[in-house]
Order: structure tokens, then C-alpha cells, then sequence
């Protein structure tokens, strides 16, 4: 009795010292960071006017922030553009990673194909090399007289000169039609600093470029996770769609992928967090160029801090940055739990 | 009905040959392109012969030549320093602080874990300004303790670690406690052999995460002399050395620095996908 008190009472202890090291350590440089952060982002303030915290720089108030969203200025107008290309950025990326990898992961889920070890190796690789270094690969395949370009001009395309092409896609399919102008009343008018009718310009080409890296490089992660819900699926439920007569396409569309639904929503929420969060490629490939058509709020706020040293606008977009993203997050948990609530109740009344 | 199902078969091939073509394909023009000539390079980019072929990237890379552009070996080792130095961190502190929120009943464990999930959820670029913010206040900016003390143990470990020991049953472990071992002897030698396979997912991740880790280094250092293989690289592939196109060097840069990643990812991955899959295979 004694004994087993004496035990309890070493696991108090031992608990705090066993997860002590963790505390120290996020706490010091993940929490507290956080609120230096938030405390800077009311400043005006760069590191040669010293200390933060002891009346270094300035105090703004919500300046910062309202030069974001509120002041007619450079601040707004570039702000606002990493705000439209990443859209376009995450419009464009979400839905081509996840087709993709979906797409990847049935075909190797097929039965009595031979080096399904290796195509899937094949496609995973990318995932876990450094985007730093792949960034560089692709920064050569997309040159002007690249090898993209030489592939395009086999099919008697003449490929554009990727990286200072900031010409918006939309813009350019207008331009087929005859539109190359802005009709009057969307360039005339516009909202937050951005004329309508660039507002509605569409991933650039150079942004373009970008997205078919990340689609490429990400799609192999999210193949293994369908992979892996696919060979989740019983095979007797497969056999009863077969045997009922159900064509390939159409057992896919209403038997596999009704199954894979909680697998595709962690793919989307997790696409859609990462994607916003978009800043290792813009740094090496095109630093926010042309025209700014490549402009992210992460990669403007690493700028504006450590290049312009306006810190406190840097620190504003981050936390901006962070409330677009924990928004996202949460709408899509509270439209997945609409939509898995009634399915995880069924699934708890089958006796197991 | 067995034609057509050939036919259906020749066309998976077929996609998946053509789909390996587009993701190997770049990397064996990185091959090829590294042991070309600038000239070479430039005006033959698909080109998978090189003519002339020549290991003069490799031999300025490696200081073999007086004019040695890139410190490479420098960001190697600094590499090395932090992916081991972190990887040792991760394992060691990851699974303490996992087997604690797991099994140790001490008050408070469940705000413990709750914070962890908090913070496993604080994207990591929004942390870029807040991280050098706390490296300066410390003093710590350019430094090794800067680019390695921040990363040693990540909310991430601690969490796949919890979940590993919460499916292990107790039993193994309450023996060696009546025996009268001490909490952290049982730990040590009675519950991190058990946690092998745990262990081994957790350096892999670890390593690859450190070793390719661009956005932490370049917020906590700035001197040339703590660049790793990320930052250096960077620097090379922006103009940062300012030198030019020398498109085989780059490349060839590039491809050293993923070599290590490499052999881990292709000596581990069947570990890596039966893990994966482990959930589907046992129904």
C-alpha cells in the first residue's frame, strides 16, 4: 500500500521533469516569441533602435494594422496584391494537388499491376527533398530557353519567358477574345487599393510557374494518405459493386469516393493550411517578382521586416497572415463535423 | 471481357510510365545538366548526353580549383551539425515528454497535452519575425545555439511519441516498476526498446525536417560562416554570390545537398509506407 503511494507519488515529480525540457524549450522560443511579436506589431521599431521592450522604437497603436487594410498607400496596394496572388495561389494548387494525388493513388491501387514500389517511390520523392534545392531544379526546366519551353515548342507552342511575364492568366484568355484593354468601369473602379479589373487578373505566369512545382512536388504526400484509406476500403464492398453490374466510373464516383470522404477533407484542410503559408519557392525563384505578381504575405512580411526594417508592419502581416489561416482551419472543422457527425453515430451503432 | 481488361491494364502502364517520366525526368536532367558545360547547359537544357562531359562543377564545388565560388563543405558540415544535433534532441526529448503526457499521472498533464495541440496548430511562417524577435532579445542571433536550440524538440515528436505509447499496453512496464526500477530506469530501458518503431519514424522525420530546413536558419543567422546547405544554397541561386548563370555548378550544388535525404528516404521508405498502410492491412 505504502509501495504503490510511493510510486504515484514519484510520478508527480517525474512527469513535470519529463516534459520540463519541452515547456522550457516551446515556451521560450514558440509562446513567448509570439507575444514579442504582437507587442512588436504596435511598434515602430527596427532592431538599431534597440530593445522592444524597454521603450526602443515607437508605440503606433494599431497603425500597423490599418496601414494593411485602412491608408491609401504602397503598404495596402502591396499588401493587397499578396493577398489576391496568393488566392489565385490556393484557388489554383488545392484542388490540382488533390485531384492528382487521388488520381495517382487509384491507379496504383489497381490490382495485379507490376513495380507499384516504384512509381510510388517515384512520385513521393519530391515530397522529401528540400524545397530549396527543387526550387532550383525548376528555376532551369523553366528558363526562357529552358526545357519547359523546348517541350511547348514540339506541340508549336511558343512558351513565355516565365519568370518577368507578370501578364494575369485571366487577363491573357480575355486577350483572345479581344479584351486586352480593362473595360472602363473595372479599371476606373476598384476596392482596398487594387482597380477591379486587377483584382480579377488571375495567377500570373510567373506564379503559374510556382504552381506547377508545388502540385508536383506535394501530390506524392497526399497520394500515400489515399492510398493508404483505399486499401481501407473492404474488398467485399468493391465485389458487391461489381457484381451489381457498376461500370468503373461509376463505382468510383459512388462507392470508392463516398469512402475516402474523411481522408479528402484532411487532404483539403491540409493543403489549404500549407498553401497559404507559401514563402521557401517565392524567396529562391522570384522574390515577388514581376511586378509583384508573386508577392506572398508571408515572404512580404519577411521583407518588410528584414529588408525595409519597418518590423512592425512585417509583424502585423504575420499575425494577419496567422488569422486568415486559423479562420480557414476552422471553417473547414466545422464543415467537416457537419458532415462526419452523422456518419461516425451509424458506424458507433453497428455492434463491433 | 479478358481483351478489354488487358487493354485497361496497358493503359494504368502506360499512365504510370508516363507519369514516372515527369517526376524522375527533372531529376535526371539535374544529373545530366551538373556534368555539362555552361554552354552546354544553356543551349541543350533536355539534353540527357552531355558533350563534352566534364566534372568541373564537382571540382569547383569542392575547392579543388583556385576559384572555389561556394564554401560548400562549410554548409555541409553545418548541416550535419544541426540535423544530428536535432535529431539526438527530438528522440530523446520528444519521447520523454511523450511518455509522461502518455502514462505519468501527474495534475495538470491534460493542460499539459492540450497546449501542445495549440501549438502544434501555430503555422510555422507566421513564426519567422517572433523567432528572431527572442534570438536577438537573447542575444543568441548568429549562432549555433540559435539554429539549433529553437528546433531540439517540436510539439509534432511529442505528439506521434504520446500516441505510440498510449497503444501499448501497460503491463510490461508495471512489472519492472513493482520490481522497484525507478520512473525514468523503466523508461530508459524497459520502454524505448519497446518503442523502436516509434523511434525510427521519429528520426527519419526529424532528420529530413532539420536537414532541409530553409525558413529557421535564415531568421536566425546572417554571418556567412553558419550558413547550412539551405541558406548557402539560397544565396548561390539568388545572386546572392553574384554568380551569374553557372547553371551545372547550381545544380550540381543541389543535388549533393539532397543526396543524404536521399539514401535515408530510399533505405527507410518500405518502413515508411508499411507504417503508413499499417491500417489498412489489418482488416
Amino acid at each position: 500500500m505504502s509501495r504503490s503511494t510511493g510510486i504515484r507519488g514519484n510520478e508527480k515529480v517525474a512527469g513535470w521533469l519529463f516534459v520540463g525540457p519541452m515547456i522550457v524549450v516551446l515556451g521560450l522560443f514558440l509562446v513567448l516569441p509570439i507575444f514579442m511579436a504582437l507587442w512588436v506589431s504596435l511598434l515602430d521599431w527596427a532592431p538599431a533602435r534597440g530593445d522592444p521592450f524597454s521603450g526602443g522604437g515607437e508605440y503606433v497603436g494599431t497603425d500597423n494594422y490599418r496601414s494593411l487594410v485602412a491608408v491609401d498607400a504602397l503598404t495596402r496596394t502591396d499588401f493587397m496584391k499578396s493577398m489576391r496572388n496568393t488566392f489565385y495561389y490556393v484557388l489554383f494548387v488545392v484542388p490540382l494537388q488533390t485531384v492528382l494525388a487521388l488520381f495517382l493513388a487509384v491507379v496504383l491501387n489497381q490490382k495485379r499491376l507490376r513495380g507499384k514500389g516504384f512509381f510510388r517511390s517515384a512520385f513521393y520523392f519530391p515530397s522529401v527533398t528540400s524545397s530549396v534545392a527543387i526550387s532550383m531544379v525548376f528555376l532551369f526546366l523553366f528558363l526562357n530557353n529552358g526545357g519547359i519551353n523546348k517541350v511547348l515548342s514540339w506541340v508549336g507552342i511558343d512558351g513565355p519567358s516565365w519568370f518577368s511575364d507578370a501578364n494575369g492568366v485571366f487577363h491573357l484568355l480575355l486577350g483572345v477574345v479581344g479584351v486586352d484593354q480593362a473595360p472602363g468601369a473595372l479599371g476606373a473602379n476598384g476596392v482596398l487599393g487594387l482597380s477591379f479589373w486587377e483584382w480579377l487578373a488571375g495567377p500570373s505566369v510567373a506564379l503559374c510557374a510556382i504552381i506547377v512545382l508545388v502540385v508536383w512536388t506535394t501530390a506524392g504526400t497526399f497520394m500515400l494518405m489515399f492510398l493508404a484509406a483505399l486499401q481501407d476500403i473492404p474488398v467485399e464492398v468493391d465485389e458487391a459493386a461489381l457484381i451489381d453490374g457498376a461500370t468503373t466510373w461509376r463505382k468510383f464516383r459512388y462507392v470508392t469516393l463516398p469512402q475516402l470522404k474523411p481522408v479528402l477533407f484532411l487532404v483539403l484542410t491540409l493543403g489549404l493550411i500549407s498553401t497559404w503559408q507559401i514563402f521557401d519557392q517565392v524567396y529562391v525563384m522570384s522574390e515577388g517578382n514581376p511586378d509583384k505578381t508573386t508577392l506572398t504575405p508571408a515572404f512580404l512580411s519577411y521583407r518588410e521586416s528584414f529588408v525595409s526594417q519597418n518590423w512592425g508592419t512585417g509583424a502585423a502581416i504575420a499575425f494577419v497572415l496567422f488569422a486568415v489561416i486559423l479562420l480557414l482551419t476552422l471553417i473547414q472543422r466545422w464543415v467537416m463535423r457537419d458532415k462526419d457527425e452523422p456518419r461516425r453515430r451509424r458506424r458507433a451503432e453497428v455492434p463491433a | 471481357m479478358t481483351r478489354q481488361s488487358t487493354l485497361k491494364r496497358a493503359a494504368f502502364y502506360l499512365v504510370l510510365v508516363l507519369f514516372a517520366l515527369v517526376y524522375l525526368g527533372p531529376f535526371a536532367i539535374q544529373i545530366a545538366t551538373s556534368v555539362k558545360t555552361d554552354a552546354d547547359a544553356a543551349g541543350n537544357p533536355l539534353g540527357l548526353v552531355p558533350d563534352p562531359a566534364t566534372f568541373d562543377a564537382y571540382r569547383r564545388m569542392f575547392g579543388l580549383t583556385d576559384d572555389s565560388p561556394v564554401p560548400f563543405m562549410r554548409w555541409f558540415g553545418n548541416s550535419t551539425f544541426v540535423a544530428v544535433t536535432v535529431t539526438l534532441g527530438r528522440v530523446f526529448f520528444d519521447s520523454l515528454a511523450g511518455y509522461a503526457l502518455s502514462r505519468l499521472q501527474f495534475s495538470g498533464r491534460r493542460y499539459v497535452f492540450l497546449a501542445v495541440l495549440a501549438v502544434m496548430s501555430v503555422p510555422g511562417v507566421v513564426l519567422l519575425i517572433p523567432k528572431f524577435l527572442v534570438l536577438n532579445y537573447f542575444g543568441m542571433y548568429d549562432s549555433y545555439s540559435a539554429m539549433v536550440l529553437p528546433l531540439i524538440i517540436d510539439a509534432t515528436g511529442v505528439f506521434i511519441m504520446k500516441q505510440f505509447f498510449d497503444s501499448v499496453p501497460v503491463s510490461i512496464e508495471e512489472a519492472a516498476r513493482i520490481d522497484g526500477a525507478s520512473v525514468f530506469r523503466t523508461f530508459w530501458s524497459v520502454v524505448l526498446p519497446m518503442a523502436r518503431p516509434a523511434l525510427v519514424t521519429l528520426t527519419i522525420l526529424s532528420f529530413q525536417g532539420s536537414w532541409n530546413e530553409f525558413t529557421h536558419m535564415l531568421v536566425a543567422t546572417e554571418d556567412p560562416a553558419y550558413q547550412t546547405l539551405t541558406t548557402g544554397m539560397a544565396s548561390l541561386f539568388t545572386g546572392g554570390l553574384g554568380s551569374g548563370t553557372q547553371y551545372p555548378l547550381k545544380l550540381a550544388v543541389a543535388l549533393v545537398a539532397t543526396i543524404p535525404v536521399a539514401i535515408v528516404f530510399f533505405a527507410f521508405q518500405r518502413y515508411f509506407v508499411r507504417g503508413a498502410n499499417e491500417g489498412g492491412v489489418k482488416g
